[in-house]
């Protein structure tokens, strides 16, 4: 039997394979995205030296690079896992809303206190929040069979809608002292303290890697991730070994949107230091490629928030200079998602024709 | 007595049959789909390319020619996710979502490159007028409300009853739902699964087309990404409440039209509740809906979902 170094190396190791994948799905992106540019009449190496310079440039902008991978590091944990359990979760955009609420009304309504005790307490009432605007779905999932992506999707219309009253005019939320339609700021002792001097990037960032780590454990070391896993791969084989697989998806749902909330309370309290509507710029879409760029495990998707972290930030920075929608960055997104979506069958064609040839032998 | 009176004025169903329109037109879309056995979530992508698409065709050529382009807008993103979700077998809610995703970009960067200072919203442009059927006019209750509409709002009236037969009644029809249910018998009897796949998922990206196109040159009469409001996921809960029949899905849209058109008229009559709240109404009647009505009996076709891989 012939060996072929090649095929060792980056397809026979799954996980090599799997950051080959994420890398190619980039470049690709970035290769459709060049011939958009240049097709849209913008000179398309500067447009990306800009993005770059937009995340790296500056002390001020790494800092808002990481910012911007905070929520996005949560919420694409919060993706991972549900998706791990055989959920699409597309409703994070809601339950960050909901958690940004939660935050903020205890952010302000009660007097200063301890920090320590306040932020918790905040961070607190953003993961319920966003824990209940996912058990809701898993509920309704478990119980009726409805499909978890028709229902997230109405619950994040009815959380903007929420989120949009209680500042208006009428709102219950709203700062009379202000014109604005938003809430009044938090108290001191509910921010969340920056990491360094002219920055914005706080202590949230330190809190979302950590948290990876949990999900991490979570999902790969403990009897709970393992039966959240096996409920993904096959319900029916997972119900018949014993596992309640309605718990499941209820419980999953729920801690797939409290992440969600965390991604809302901390963009809250270490960002905005109020409640505005739509203060999450997408943050719970971009979850999605996130997630799956970082192959749906949790160490990847710190990486893979990362980057777009810089694709965030550095957007707003080339809309600045040339002009560019920073929509520009949505457009890469989808098309990092489509590819994730058919390199695992492809990924399986490829492995297929190695063993073919390095076995000599159809299989 | 008087604000319910206005409610229920004949004006709220008049325009609960145009609100309806478009989610009839994505329900339609989801039926055709989803009875091929390919979930489509990306409805809504294809109505906001068919919208864009449709705008930017009236601008330079009008009304008309926009609308054939938009529908053909939608095609083609039905086209890309029978692509991904038949050819290469891709997981099919990611590959829809990516068109979401998409279709929410693309127009944004391409809006000021069409017309320079304008971002996120497109200019207005020309728009299909509403017509006066005057035989239909003339009957004394249903000629307030269906007498004086949009001809496409006529048109999606007419494809319910015409993609039912399609489905239930001919050839094709029959073909497109055995690969829905059990996709290795039909291959065995030797229908051609993936081309079946593929009429079905592009027809699906048509009508959602034609739906967005309706939003923005009949609705509306320009072109911003938020327009669609989840339409085509309401589109898809009307489909789900339809078990998965044209008529059903259209009751179902008629039923959240009303609910769009009635939170509308209860602004305009100043009932003192929150515009936020009423506007969120649709969207809570579409979750109560599902739970009430169509928990015990949802039966999606069988294949639903899964990729179908000769072998």
């Amino acid at each position: 039997m012939k060996k072929n170094p090649l095929f060792d190396i980056f397809i026979g190791n799954d996980s090599v394979f799997s950051f080959v994948k994420a890398i190619l799905a980039v470049f690709f992106a970035l290769i459709i995205v060049y011939f958009i540019l240049l097709l849209t009449g913008y000179s398309p190496f500067p447009v990306y030296g800009a993005l770059l310079k937009g995340a790296f440039g500056s002390r001020r902008c790494f800092g808002e690079c990481l910012v911007s991978t905070t929520p996005l590091l949560f919420s694409g944990l919060g993706f991972a896992i549900a998706y791990r359990c055989g959920l699409f979760n597309i409703g994070l955009e809601g339950q960050i809303t909901v958690g940004g609420i939660a935050a903020a009304f205890i952010g302000y309504i009660f007097p200063e206190m301890n920090p320590v005790i306040h932020v918790s307490a905040c961070i607190a009432a953003g993961f319920l929040a966003g824990a209940l605007w996912g058990f809701i779905p898993g509920y309704l999932k478990a119980r009726f069979g409805i499909h978890e992506v028709i229902s997230v999707i109405m619950l994040n219309h009815i959380a903007f809608k929420i989120a949009a009253y209680l500042v208006s005019m009428q709102g219950p939320m709203k700062d009379r002292l202000d014109d604005m339609p938003a809430s009044p700021f938090i108290r001191d002792s509910a921010k969340i303290v920056r990491l360094v001097n002219g920055s914005r990037v706080h202590w949230g960032i330190i809190l979302a890697v950590i948290t990876a780590f949990i999900i991490w454990v979570l999902l790969f070391r403990t009897r709970l991730g393992f039966r959240i896993r096996a409920v993904g791969k096959n319900k029916y084989a997972a119900e018949t070994a014993g596992i309640n697989v309605k718990r499941h998806i209820i419980l999953t749902l729920s801690i797939s949107g409290a992440l969600g909330g965390l991604a809302g309370a901390v963009e809250i309290l270490g960002v905005h230091y109020r409640l505005f509507a739509a203060f999450s710029p997408g943050y719970g879409f971009d979850a999605i490629a996130v997630a799956l760029l970082g192959m749906v495990h949790p160490i990847g998707i710190i990486a893979s928030a990362f980057l777009f972290g810089i694709l965030r930030s550095g957007s707003v920075f080339m809309q600045a200079m040339y002009g560019v929608n920073k929509d520009m960055v949505s457009v890469i997104t989808a098309i990092i998602v489509l590819f994730m979506g058919m390199s695992a069958p492809i990924g399986i064609m490829i492995k297929d024709r190695f063993k073919r040839k390095s076995h000599g032998t159809s299989v | 007595m008087e604000l319910l009176f206005k409610l229920f004025s004949m004006a709220v169903f008049a325009s609960t049959l145009r609100i309806a329109t478009p989610l009839i037109l994505a329900s339609l879309g989801g039926c055709m789909s989803e009875r091929s056995g390919v979930i489509n979530i990306g409805l809504e992508g294809m109505m906001l390319m068919g919208a864009f698409t449709a705008v930017v065709g009236s601008f330079y050529l009008g009304p008309w020619p926009g609308l054939i382009l938009g529908i053909l807008a939608g095609g083609m993103m039905g086209l890309l996710h029978a692509f991904m979700s038949v050819t290469l077998g891709a997981n099919q809610v990611i590959s829809s979502t990516a068109i979401n995703i998409m279709a929410v970009g693309l127009p944004n960067i391409l809006i000021p490159v069409i017309w320079p200072g304008h971002y996120g919203i497109s200019p207005t442009v020309g728009v299909i007028k509403d017509i006066n059927i005057p035989f239909i006019s003339s009957i004394p209750v249903i000629g307030k409300v269906l007498g004086h509409q949009n001809p496409i709002v006529y048109v999606a009236l007419i494809l319910v009853p015409v993609i039912s037969y399609l489905l239930f009644k001919t050839r094709i029809g029959l073909r497109i739902r055995s690969v829905g249910e059990h996709p290795r018998a039909a291959d065995t009897l030797g229908i051609n699964v993936y081309k079946m796949r593929y009429i079905a998922v592009t027809m699906s990206g048509l009508l959602a087309g034609l739906g967005g196109a309706f939003l923005s040159i009949c609705y509306q009469s320009q072109f911003s990404s938020v327009m669609t409001a989840g339409r085509g996921f309401i589109g898809l809960a009307a489909m789900i409440f339809g078990r998965w029949t044209p008529k059903g899905a259209m009751l179902a849209c008629l039923l959240f039209g009303f609910a769009d058109a009635f939170q509308a008229g209860a602004q305009s009559a100043g009932v003192p509740i929150p515009p936020e709240i009423l506007l969120a109404f649709p969207y809570v009647l579409t979750l109560v809906a599902l739970v009430g009505l169509l928990g015990k009996t949802a039966v999606s076709p069988a294949a639903n979902g899964k990729p179908y891989l000769k072998g």
